[in-house]
């Protein structure tokens, strides 16, 4: 009998990459036409690896003269992701536009908001530091509890475990971020008669590591059901620029460095990939164990956490909830 | 009022919607029964601290402390010692 990692190697890292990417276009192109009826497809580009390859599904289904591409960075954006998503907006030949959101949020109060919260942990802080959440707890069988870091300019890290309600206001606050990304997004779809596109790949879609009306709404969601190795694959087989094909993944959201490991995953996304993918298919914690290099305590409580973040997060999957059922819409 | 008749009060009231006592046994699984998620803990710890005057240490936020009335009387009751 197969190992479980000889399965996840012939099921998920050597999937049929074109077969995979052909059965994604020719669904966007039938639920375009049938389904959505709409014209064309909106993509933000990032300059990370989900997006990027969602943009360019998009454009091999229906041509880059149906697509249209936006760079929508704020003061905490990375350089880097920005010309790389430069780089992938040439090379797919797409219109696009750049529309900075750092005033829009800075007027709504995102930054002010986040901040107020961040003193109340660190009262020093202020113009010049930096601040990022980090995630702990999941692997140990600890409740998932947040840390907060904040970096001074002269690169003194401090951290501290967060109260409740400033852990709530810093993500209410940066979840701005998402959703004015979002406003946009719909300004250019409306305007055009276009649907937009969702770039989650299934670790983030399962897990719920998304933004309610922020970066979780969108008409297609292309790549939901592909694990991020298999999206990383993808990016590989459409050819896209080595840069976005070795970018690592980041939020892209605080102002220090953070990885989606630091801020909700308890293991980096390739371990993070096999435990899901193992969990769905039914191994053991004994056999998650062998799989990963992890203890078998440490295994159980990566099962668990799957289980929790699925509970934790429903809601942001659902619709809102009705008292009645509406039979005639028949949605 | 006994800190289980606070703690189970504070369960009943913030994630229940109810007064009626019969809802909730003193050891049923916050977390099996989904009656709290993961953030609904830190909630609780939040109430604890505040509370009872106490400081829950990372280490102790773990389910045997803080997944049901029953462990969470007997948690505080450690602290307390």
């Amino acid at each position: 009998m197969q190992s479980f990692s000889e399965r996840y190697e012939a099921e998920v890292l050597n999937f049929d990459r074109e077969q995979a990417a052909e059965h994604i276009c020719e669904t966007m192109r039938e639920l375009l036409r049938s389904k959505l009826r709409k014209r064309g497809l909106v993509v933000a580009v990032s300059g990370g690896i989900d997006s990027s390859v969602s943009a360019a599904l998009a454009v091999r289904a229906i041509g880059p003269k149906k697509c249209f591409f936006m760079q929508l960075p704020e003061v905490d954006s990375a350089e880097d992701t920005q010309s790389r998503s430069s780089q992938l907006i040439q090379h797919l030949g797409v219109e696009s536009t750049q529309h900075n959101i750092a005033s829009t949020l800075e007027a709504i109060g995102c930054y002010d908001a986040r901040d107020e919260a961040i003193k109340k942990t660190f009262p020093e802080y202020t113009d010049g530091w930096k601040n990022k959440i980090v995630i702990k707890g999941g692997i140990d069988g600890q409740v998932n509890h947040f840390m907060l870091v904040v970096q001074d300019p002269s690169g003194n890290l401090q951290e501290k475990r967060l109260d409740l309600r400033e852990y709530l206001q810093i993500v209410a606050a940066t979840n701005y971020k998402q959703r004015i990304r979002k406003t946009i997004e719909y300004y250019h779809a409306d305007r055009l008669n276009y649907a937009v596109v969702g770039t989650p790949n299934r670790l983030e879609y399962d897990q719920g590591f998304f933004v309610k009306n922020g970066d979780g709404s969108a008409d297609v969601k292309p790549i939901a059901h592909l694990y991020k190795t298999q999206v990383y694959a993808l990016a590989k087989h459409l050819g896209l620029p080595d840069s976005i094909c070795d970018a690592i993944p980041t939020t892209d959201t605080y102002s220090l460095p953070q990885g989606q490991d630091e801020f909700y995953f308890a293991l980096p996304y390739q371990e993070m990939d096999k435990a899901l993918w193992a969990h769905n298919h039914g191994a053991t914690a004994e056999e998650l164990a062998e799989m990963l290099g992890i203890s078998e305590d440490q295994a159980k409580f990566v099962k668990q956490d799957i289980d929790n973040k699925r509970k934790t997060t429903h809601y942001l999957h659902a619709k809102p909830y009705l008292i009645d059922p509406i039979a005639e819409l028949n949605l | 009022m006994s800190a289980e008749a606070q703690i189970r009060n504070y369960i009943l009231e913030n994630y229940l919607f109810t007064d009626d006592q019969s809802a909730l046994d003193s050891g049923d699984s916050f977390l099996d029964k989904g009656i709290l998620d993961s953030t609904g803990i830190l909630e609780v710890i939040y109430f604890l601290e505040d509370e009872f005057s106490i400081k829950v240490e990372d280490t102790e936020m773990v389910p045997e402390n803080l997944d049901s009335v029953n462990n969470i009387v007997a948690f505080i009751g450690r602290k307390s010692q």
